[in-house]
């Protein structure tokens, strides 16, 4: 089966709008295009995975998305409003852990409980009762029970890969920007996540916007597929995933599912081209 | 016996050894007294004129440890204020650098003027030594927060305060303590400095005195106290400091301590 081209979702719902954004780095005699003419469009409630090589720009977009990026050219709008002004709730796991290190990880995991309205308020208060359970509960469902009162230097990498991502959803975000939330995991746990992570999703209803290199990955949780290219970075497709829901990890051994994920794995390839003739 | 114990004692047999062969050179070569005296001549001296030394060791301790005070205070701020903003960094910096150029030792004689000889001059002059140190460190630990962690608290929508408050203070906390062990000896020199030159009080002042007698032994005895009460106080910050950041070096009673 090939994957249909997706329509664009009436421009009102959007959450996430790139009108022709373009981003580049250095200075005009060593200019790197990270990003070049992208127009995106995520509706309320989408679960997008953004797949493509390494260097394509794919953390770029998140980090727009954010507000922590500025564009050279074009428009970012985050729920119609431009970037950072919108009063959304975001939680992002970033690619590199980003754990504050004199914080233990129930702290770090707390951190936005602490800045982010409307949990700020009564912080001080509810931090060794409330926010504290919170946290526990959250972190024994990525399988951290026990280890909030350890420093990140004591986790190894994918555990604080795992308290990353526990960070990014403890404040019951309603954008969430995942950068290879699970990278650093072996198979199995990944699975579990992956489950852990559509529940989330079925139950919240977040939108999601997860970059990952995983397409195993892409496919059973994204509900939109976007590939991109490299240098200079642009998506060059745009696919609705149409399985239903839940998905398994046994269905994402059925024909349908090996086909798209082939399928991705066919553009990317050639998206990569020949790197060594390019550069 | 654990490897930590034995390097502690290796350590305090070879402190140790310094001045027994300080004390059998000088007998060894018959060093007058007049000259170096040996550190049991100074050890005894310490013991019988205590009575007459205290006073002056604890003016000294006052007027450190207000001076220092002070310059923690105003040097932190003065750090946060540079680290903090640009402009204050591109004027503020060339002037501390000329500042701390200055001998401390000449501005003594303004601060008398300005205040009268005494215990003013000493707590100012132990300040002034001491608040380089800290401005350049603060200033140097906030502007090494990495952007990474900023960006965490700006997808947070975070203001500015709450980013230094969560951010740049706690990671500018190791350089900060990195700088009050150096501050806190210089503050020493300082108030001694400005004790020596015009106080009648403290142990430069009876230093002074007991050199004009060629009380060489007295003198020896002040510096032993001098480097006591240095060694004390940064023993203390030292430990202050492990339970402050503790993370920075990974330290198990960090972790452990809470
Ligand atoms: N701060 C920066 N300064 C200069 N160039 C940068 C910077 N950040 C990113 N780039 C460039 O922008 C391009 C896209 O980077 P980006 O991090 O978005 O890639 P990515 O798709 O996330 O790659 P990966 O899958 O390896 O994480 C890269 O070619 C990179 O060299
Ligand atoms: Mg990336």
């Amino acid at each position: 089966m090939k994957p249909a081209i997706a329509t664009r979702s009436s421009a009102t719902e959007n959450v996430i709008n790139l009108e022709k954004v373009g981003v580049s780095f250095g200075v005009a005699s060593a200019l790197v295009t990270a990003l070049a003419e992208t127009s995106l469009r995520i509706a309320h409630g989408e679960f997008v995975a953004l797949v493509g090589p390494s260097g394509c720009g794919k953390s770029t977009i998140l980090k727009l998305v954010a507000g922590t990026l500025d564009a050279s050219q074009g428009h970012v709008f985050v729920a119609g409003r431009e970037v950072g002004a919108a009063p959304v709730r975001i939680g992002m796991a970033f690619q590199n852990p980003t754990l504050l290190p004199w914080l233990n990880i129930r702290d770090n995991v707390m951190l936005p409980l602490k800045i982010v309205p409307p949990f700020r308020r009564g912080f001080a208060a509810k931090r060794k009762t409330e926010y504290r359970d919170r946290v526990e509960a959250l972190l024994a469902t990525v399988g951290l029970a026990g280890f909030g009162d350890k420093f990140p230097w004591q986790l190894s990498g994918g555990m604080q890969q795992r308290a990353s991502l526990c960070r990014a959803l403890i404040h019951d975000p309603t954008l969430l920007l995942l950068d290879e939330p699970f990278g650093a995991l072996d198979q199995f746990t990944r699975e579990e996540l992956w489950e852990i992570m559509q529940t989330l999703w079925i139950e919240k209803r977040p939108t999601v916007v997860l970059v990952t290199h995983d397409l195993k990955e892409a496919a059973y949780l994204a509900s939109r597929i976007c590939v991109m290219q490299a240098r200079p970075g642009r998506i060059i497709e745009d696919s609705v995933v149409p399985f239903a829901r839940p998905r398994t990890v046994e269905a994402s051994y059925e024909p349908d599912f090996v086909a798209l994920t082939q399928h991705l794995r066919g553009r990317i390839v050639a998206a990569r081209g020949n790197p060594q003739a390019a550069a | 016996m654990s490897p930590t114990l034995r390097r502690r004692l290796f350590s305090i047999g070879c402190i140790l050894g310094f001045f027994v062969a300080w004390e059998l050179l000088c007998l060894a070569f018959r060093v007058s007294e007049l000259i170096l005296p040996r550190p049991s001549v100074i050890l005894v001296t310490m013991w019988a004129d205590f009575p007459a030394i205290l006073p002056h060791a604890l003016q000294t301790l006052y007027t450190t440890l207000a001076g220092f005070g002070l310059g923690i205070v105003i040097g932190f701020l003065l750090g946060m204020l540079i680290g903090g903003s640009r402009l204050a960094y591109d004027t503020a910096y060339p002037m501390l650098v000329g500042f701390s150029s200055i001998p401390k030792v000449a501005l003594v004689p303004i601060f008398v003027l300005w205040f009268g000889a005494g215990t003013v001059p000493a707590i100012l002059t132990a300040m002034i030594m001491c608040i380089f140190p800290i401005v350049v460190n603060v200033a140097t630990g906030l502007s090494a927060t990495e952007p990474e962690l900023q960006d965490v608290m700006k997808t947070l929508r975070a203001t500015k305060l709450e980013i230094l408050w969560n951010i740049g203070l706690p990671r500018s906390m190791p350089y900060f303590f990195a700088s009050l062990k150096v501050a806190a000896t210089l503050a020493f020199v300082g108030s001694v400095i400005s004790e020596t030159v015009a106080s009648n009080k403290g142990i430069g002042n009876l230093m002074m005195i007991a050199s004009s007698n060629f009380d060489v032994p007295l003198v020896f005895a002040g510096l032993f106290i001098l480097a006591a009460l240095g060694v004390a106080l940064y023993v203390v910050f030292s430990l202050i400091e492990g339970r402050v950041t503790g993370w920075s070096v990974r330290s198990d009673t960090f972790s452990t301590g809470g």
